[in-house]
């Protein structure tokens, strides 16, 4: 009746996920509790959870990203411990639930945080930039997120709910096939990546084509924003990279649940054929990360240098070169395949190349802050750490990329400091960067500036205290995934390093402290302009938090950096006291919640495939398709925005803007 | 440069847009945002079949001992199957210009027609399927056959999706009629079962073709 699934699948016996999940568990239903006895839930339901607003959705896959963020972190810091502590002894963590952790915190840090943040910035400020009113598919876009979620979920469902992989971030074969992991962990960890990959497919497919078709008149290719090219540049890359991931894990799964023989080590199974695929899948996924990354610093150094951005074109030339090139250097995750030394050396210089365009946009943007007067607001603060940083990572990756080195290094810590100083300063700064920076848009007030900083400080030196070790520990010959170790020599440099995730582990505490705060004193923090930072694209243009469509009136663009030439033009030519438009009726999708309710089947059909209850996954299945026909068939998909209303929104949101376009003009 | 010619240059900042570009009109319509998109969708769909194709050829001699692609391809059958399947996009063709007639009888003889050869060649396939399984060549035996099996079951299994989605658009259409929501999805159904038919006819050349080598 319920497959594998029984009363052992609860490890009771082990007290951290016991009590980690008790906790968790107290807290979900605290937080459900109070938003019943508030009466809160039709608001949540109506407003949030059904919503297929681009704004909405963005930031919930941003909160989701930020809620994952604590769970990989906590996972982060048991690491650090148990490798400060297991020096000649156990530590305090046994093997197999440490290589659960370092399996989780990979997995939830790259799927669950890295992810979601910079799809949710994207869906957030894309269609803003762009001057349109939504994306392209605004339902999907709400399936895309509620599938996100449901890996979320179920990866977080493995942790009282029978185990999670063993195997690390990625699966390698044979140890993934059955009979080196029996267990159900690495199907919680198959399923919940087939399940939110496909969120991630429909988010890049919605994506592409909203930066492709869906933009405002004027807005030709060459005039937008450079968020707008990366994240074009990013969803191509979604669009061609993930399905490889979902080809490459259904092959595992058919090994692993029909007895296949892809990656088996017997009847001509190819276990490097897996290192392949899931590379091919997996090199093109860091620039799927770091490439937004780089167009919010575009943004925010641009912005605070009171400058349009250092060479433009050049900046959208880089960007889509490493968006090709980014398919042709997998190889270099397995030099030591023994591929032979022409192969080696032609990805070796492959992946050289990449550090190219990468400079190029390092140089675009120390240019642009040349002559320029920046401003040292929070978001700058982590756009100047990420290009101090990032060229660290930068340069210790080309480093890797020599095929000799590699040999050396490879699977060492130096590796583990190489990328973690790549994703936390290149993907995580900038997410950062981009979540104090585009705030004020999303809920119409800032983020205290203070608590920001004092973050930002604690995150930079604690990075450093935490990675810099990690590359010298490397040179001593640590390899990845330790979990106790003899070396005397080792131990002072893993003890600086746990420090080092404690400095992170405060600054983490400053952010949530800012989050409070800010939200309590957010009518001292009020943005009643729209445009808190002097911003120069049309997310700007609209208040903030925008209305439901945006823009009363699609703007029509006339340069690069479109709002602040209308700014110019409004100061310079008095444009400011303009006749009042012909307000028009406009049209909106209406909420939808079959995003949720799939999701829901999705979770069921998960689970139920996780723990081999073949009836349940039927009734998921049937349960999915029955939602989608729903949707099909209903008869009104959009509702009408009077004229009145729009009116209405559109004066008061005028008034306060004029105000200000006035007082800068008078102060000018 | 002089004064005059410089300051010319940086007043406008933004020339090269102005002289003799076209204005971008903007926003384009609902018909082109959603075939647009269905078309990325097909593009991911045959980057996925693409890695399965890999795969095979990756897998292609790894027979294990067993029986390989010589003993195994009927290539006569496959061609009937391929048949079947290319009169049904013909078919799926037909039904659409009779959409956009707006003509609902033929749209339904069309989808019927459609789904009639879709299943025949199905049929052919889950016989070829078990007949292979029967002479013990199932895909557990070696890693060939897990890969041809994978591929090809891969096509049958977007096949029978196609079957499904074929058979909620006939009910739209027979409860709805052609609204505009509908002639979107019709013109997704389209290039969705035409896609496959251009699948197959890699799946047939390298599978069943270059496999028979083997």
């Amino acid at each position: 009746m319920l497959g594998k699934l029984n009363w052992s699948a609860i490890p009771i016996d082990q007290p951290i996920p016991m009590i980690t999940s008790a906790v968790v568990a107290l807290g979900i239903l605290g937080v459900l509790a109070w938003v019943v006895v508030k009466g809160h839930l039709p608001y949540l339901w109506e407003e949030w959870i059904t919503s297929v607003d681009h704004k909405r959705i963005g930031v919930m896959y941003t909160l989701l990203a930020m809620v994952m963020l604590l769970r990989g972190f906590a996972d982060a810091i048991m690491m650090r411990g148990q490798q400060a502590f297991a020096y000649h002894s156990q530590g305090y963590l046994p093997p197999e639930h440490f290589n659960q952790i370092f399996s989780a915190h990979g997995t939830i840090m790259i799927f669950f945080v890295a992810m979601p943040f910079v799809i949710g910035l994207m869906n957030l400020v894309v269609p803003l930039q762009l001057g349109v009113r939504d994306v392209a598919f605004p339902t999907l876009n709400s399936v895309g997120f509620w599938l996100t979620a449901t890996g979320a979920l179920l990866v977080n469902i493995s942790l009282v709910v029978g185990e999670f992989a063993r195997t690390g971030w990625l699966p390698f074969p044979p140890l993934s096939e059955l009979t080196y992991s029996p267990g159900v962990g690495v199907d919680y960890y198959l399923w919940a990546l087939q399940i939110s990959g496909i969120g991630t497919l429909v988010a890049g497919i919605n994506l592409v084509t909203t930066v492709l078709k869906l933009r405002t008149r004027g807005m030709s290719y060459l005039r937008m924003p450079m968020f707008c090219w990366t994240t074009l540049a990013t969803n191509l890359l979604i669009v061609a990279a993930f399905p490889i991931l979902t080809a490459t894990l259904a092959l595992l799964i058919l090994d692993r649940y029909f007895g296949f023989h892809f990656f088996t080590n017997e009847a001509g199974g190819n276990m490097m054929m897996f290192m392949n695929l899931i590379w091919a899948w997996g090199h093109p996924e860091v620039y799927i990360l770091v490439l937004p990354a780089f167009g919010i610093f575009s943004e925010v150094v641009s912005t605070f240098s009171g400058k349009a951005l250092f060479g433009y074109r050049s900046m959208v030339l880089a960007t889509m070169a490493i968006c090709v090139i980014s398919f042709m250097v997998w190889l270099h995750h397995f030099f030591t395949m023994g591929a032979g030394p022409d192969v080696n050396a032609i990805f070796g210089i492959a992946s050289m190349i990449i550090a190219i365009p990468t400079g190029v946009k390092i140089y675009n943007w120390l240019f642009t802050m040349y002559g320029g007067r920046v401003r040292f607001e929070t978001p700058m603060l982590w756009s100047i750490g990420f290009m101090v940083t990032f060229i660290i990572g930068g340069l210790t990756g080309v480093l890797l990329a020599v095929p000799p080195v590699d040999f050396l290094l490879h699977n060492s810590l130096f590796l583990i400091a190489h990328f973690h100083n790549v994703i936390i300063g290149g993907v995580l700064f900038g997410a950062f960067a981009g979540y104090t920076y585009w705030f004020p848009k999303a809920f119409g007030f800032r983020l205290h500036d203070g608590l920001g900083k004092a973050a930002f400080w604690f995150w930079l030196s604690g990075f450093y205290v935490a990675f810099m070790p990690l590359y010298v520990l490397g040179f001593l010959g640590m390899t990845r995934r330790m979990q106790h170790y003899d070396v005397a020599e080792w131990r002072p440099w893993l003890l600086i390093a746990a420090g080092g995730a404690v400095l992170i582990l405060i600054g983490i505490g400053f952010q949530i402290a800012q989050l409070v705060v800010s939200i309590r004193r957010r009518e001292e923090l009020r943005d009643r302009t729209g445009d808190p930072w002097l911003g120069r694209s049309l997310e700007w243009a609209t208040s903030s938090p925008p209305p439901v469509f945006n823009f009363a009136f699609l703007p029509d663009v006339q340069s690069e950096d479109a709002y602040w030439r209308q700014k110019s033009l409004a100061q310079s030519q008095d444009l400011a006291e303009k006749d009042e438009p012909d307000y028009a009726d406009i049209e909106m999708p209406r909420n939808s919640p079959t995003g949720f309710v799939c999701a829901f089947f999705a979770t069921v059909m998960g689970f139920a495939l996780i723990w081999h209850i073949w009836w349940m996954v039927a009734a998921g299945f049937v349960g999915a398709f029955a939602t989608f026909v729903a949707f099909a068939w209903r008869d009104h998909d959009e509702y009408v925005i009077p004229a009145a209303e729009v009116a209405r929104i559109d004066r008061a949101n005028l008034a306060e803007r004029r105000a200000l376009l006035g007082a800068a003009g008078s102060a000018a | 440069m002089t004064d005059a010619t410089m300051r010319v240059a940086y007043a406008d900042s933004d020339a090269h847009h102005v002289q003799g570009a076209i204005v971008h009109s903007g926003p384009a319509s609902k018909r082109v945002v959603t075939g647009y998109g269905f078309w990325i969708f097909i593009l991911s769909d045959m980057v996925m079949f693409s890695a399965f194709f890999a795969t095979y050829a990756v897998l292609l001699g790894k027979t294990a001992g067993g029986p390989g692609g010589r003993e195994l391809f009927d290539l006569r059958n496959v061609a009937i199957e391929t048949g079947f399947l290319l009169a049904s996009s013909f078919a799926c063709g037909l039904a659409m210009i009779a959409a956009d007639a707006r003509n609902k009888f033929w749209f339904q003889i069309g989808m019927a027609v459609t789904c009639i050869l879709g299943l025949a060649f199905l049929t052919i396939e889950a016989r070829e399927f078990a007949s292979l399984v029967a002479r013990g060549a199932g895909p557990t035996r070696s890693a060939f056959l897990s890969a041809f099996f994978t591929l090809v079951g891969c096509h049958g299994m977007h096949v029978s999706a196609g079957i499904l989605w074929l058979l909620t658009m006939m009910a739209q259409v027979f409860a709805k009629g052609f609204r505009a929501d509908i002639q979107r999805r019709l013109l997704c159904f389209a290039l969705f079962w035409h896609a496959l038919d251009i699948i197959w006819i890699a799946v047939f050349t390298v599978v069943y073709l270059l496999g028979s080598a083997v």
